[in-house]
């Protein structure tokens, strides 16, 4: 395991970059290897671009990244949501530059060709000079084939994948379980914390399934909780695992308690959530449906990774952008209930601040530690990185390789299809 | 209030608010509590809001919140903050925007640089402050900072604006 890399001779062969225990340095910082990534990865596969609740109405829109292409997830008038690229066919300058908001039409502000919500060309200044024989429908703009899954929107330039759904695969299971944090209400998000750290993008693909790092990098946010909620935060000694899922997917359950959350509604409520439950009682909700909302409010007890870009993280969508090969763009949306009591929602956007966004408590910790390993690769070119740890002890799980909430399981998995894909 | 009185209460809120921004450059954070009222709001939202508690923010800081958050960075086990960028800010532009009673309120733009790993960054926001008079100085009954580019692509911080 701790023999060297030869370095010199690395070429771009996947094969030669990824074994099972360990990565090469260059994964993190070749410049040829990431535009290849964009092409064998981004292009190829299914890419999670939005949630629908982000645009709720007919002609509601918002902007998305698929890799660096940037595109427009849209809902038209029928109710059909659209994913295109944001560029116009005419000479290429993007037809919208709104974050989000409701239209009827896109239009390029360089010459007014106009398109409908759904990407066709509906008009354009002067069209006689291109005559007879312009076909406006050959002109709309370039469409994303786009499927959802539990409202979670993805979109593919590559017409031949899989259906999306067999694409999730076994991750479906655990979306569905994911999705109980509406509390019997349907999930809707709650707005989002955008930030920017110098890494690969992968260093934080593989985060989202390292809980070893936990107690180390988010010590200080342990402290700020009360004992009971740092005790239900300390689980490298509990009965969590992660498991390879397929297709690059993995999750980790870090809180087995927290995997279902309709189950065991009569656990105590947990002390944090007391005056949340009392709040609620006092609006008038019957018992069981306090329990079930202040237990959803709490969150998930796992991290599900969907590779390349995606992860339900315990009780928000983390979604990665890469950028650079040493820039990685990273969402954090907060989710909540729609439809569901205020102090519910607005206790779920505190505890979100609390860890999340340029100012929580964990994620600058986490900035620093990721942007550490790209200053850290500029040496040793020759030295691997491990993905190792826990590989004897794997067995199998459900749907695959199983190990502890600890192990590298995920980053395993991950790269094993970042390998099938990058050699296709 | 006239011109005298106006320009008296400009200069003393002036003289405040340069001295929160030295203790915030010099990271005393102790005496930065010691600023606040204990019922006073610390905003840093993304978007406007009638009511920032119904919507989500960088920070939302109650009194709780604000020490837990300066104990997080005291205490040196926080890798971002042992140790923290350094920074220098200014504050210019003041506009007293309502006086009512001991309450004061005033806006004004701040320009803030910060260095870590040799690497240097800028932010502008606009901020406004909420403040009590206590007849020899001030306390913060709210702090609004709003970045230029709050909704957009931001990068972690390990200081307070």
């Amino acid at each position: 395991m701790n023999q060297l890399i030869d370095a010199k001779n690395i070429t771009l062969d996947p094969d030669k970059l990824v074994s099972h225990d360990k990565i090469a340095t260059s994964m993190y910082s070749s410049l040829e290897l990431f535009e290849q990534e964009q092409e064998k990865i981004f292009r190829k596969t299914w890419v999670w671009v939005a949630h629908a609740s982000e645009v709720p109405d007919k002609g509601s829109f918002k902007l998305s990244k698929v890799g660096r292409e940037p595109v427009i997830v849209v809902r038209d008038r029928k109710g059909n949501i659209h994913v295109m690229v944001n560029r116009c066919r005419h000479r290429a300058a993007t037809v919208c530059e709104i974050h989000k908001g409701k239209t009827s039409s896109f239009q390029c502000p360089y010459h007014g060709w106009g398109y409908g919500l759904d990407g066709s060309l509906r008009a354009l200044p002067y069209p006689e000079q291109y005559g007879d024989d312009f076909d406006k429908s050959q002109h709309g703009l370039l469409k994303l084939r786009t499927e959802s899954y539990q409202g979670m929107i993805f979109a593919t330039f590559n017409d031949d994948i899989e259906p999306l759904e067999d694409f999730l695969g076994a991750a479906r299971k655990w979306i569905d379980l994911f999705m109980k944090q509406g509390g019997g209400f349907p999930v809707k998000t709650l707005g989002e914390h955008q930030f920017s750290v110098p890494m690969n993008w992968k260093v934080q693909l593989e985060n989202t399934t390292d809980a070893y790092h936990f107690p180390i990098v988010h010590k200080s946010f342990l402290q700020s909780l009360d004992e009971e909620a740092e005790k239900t935060f300390t689980f490298l000694d509990g009965e969590g695992f992660v498991e390879d899922l397929g297709n690059g997917h993995s999750v980790m359950v870090m809180i087995p308690e927290l995997v279902d959350l309709d189950a065991d509604l009569d656990r105590k409520i947990p002390e944090r959530f007391e005056a949340l439950a009392q709040e609620l009682r006092d609006e008038g909700y019957p018992e069981d449906q306090v329990r079930r909302i202040v237990r959803a409010v709490g969150g998930s007890g796992f991290n599900l990774n969907l590779f390349p870009n995606a992860a339900c993280s315990m009780a928000f969508f983390r979604i990665l952008t890469p950028v650079a090969v040493d820039r990685t763009d990273i969402r954090h949306i907060a989710i909540g209930m729609e439809g569901g009591p205020e102090a519910a929602n607005r206790l779920r956007l505190r505890l979100h601040e609390h860890f999340q966004g340029p100012m929580g408590f964990g994620s600058p910790d986490d900035a620093e530690v990721w942007e550490r390993i790209q200053r850290g690769v500029d040496g040793g070119a020759e030295l691997p990185i491990l993905v190792n740890r826990g590989i004897e002890k794997e067995f199998q799980g459900d749907a695959g390789p199983r190990g502890h909430v600890s192990d590298e399981t995920g980053m395993r998995a991950a790269y094993a299809m970042w390998k099938r894909m990058m050699q296709e | 209030m006239n011109k005298t009185d106006t320009d008296n209460l400009l200069w003393q809120v002036t003289q405040f608010l340069w001295s929160e921004a030295a203790i915030l450059d010099a990271k005393e954070y102790d005496a930065w509590l010691d600023l606040w009222q204990p019922e006073g709001l610390y905003i840093l939202p993304i978007e406007d809001a009638d009511d920032y508690a119904a919507v989500l923010n960088l920070c939302y800081d109650d009194d709780k919140m604000r020490r837990n958050r300066i104990k997080r960075f005291q205490d040196g086990f926080s890798i971002s903050s042992a140790p923290p960028a350094i920074t220098v800010r200014t504050l210019s532009r003041f506009v007293i925007d309502a006086v009512d009673g001991n309450t004061v309120v005033v806006s004004c733009g701040q320009h803030l640089v910060e260095d870590k790993f040799g690497r240097q960054r800028l932010w502008a926001a606009n901020v406004r402050y909420t403040l009590t008079s206590t007849g020899s100085s001030f306390q913060i009954q709210e702090k609004v900072v709003r970045l230029l580019n709050s909704d957009g692509v931001l990068n972690s911080f390990s200081y307070l604006f």
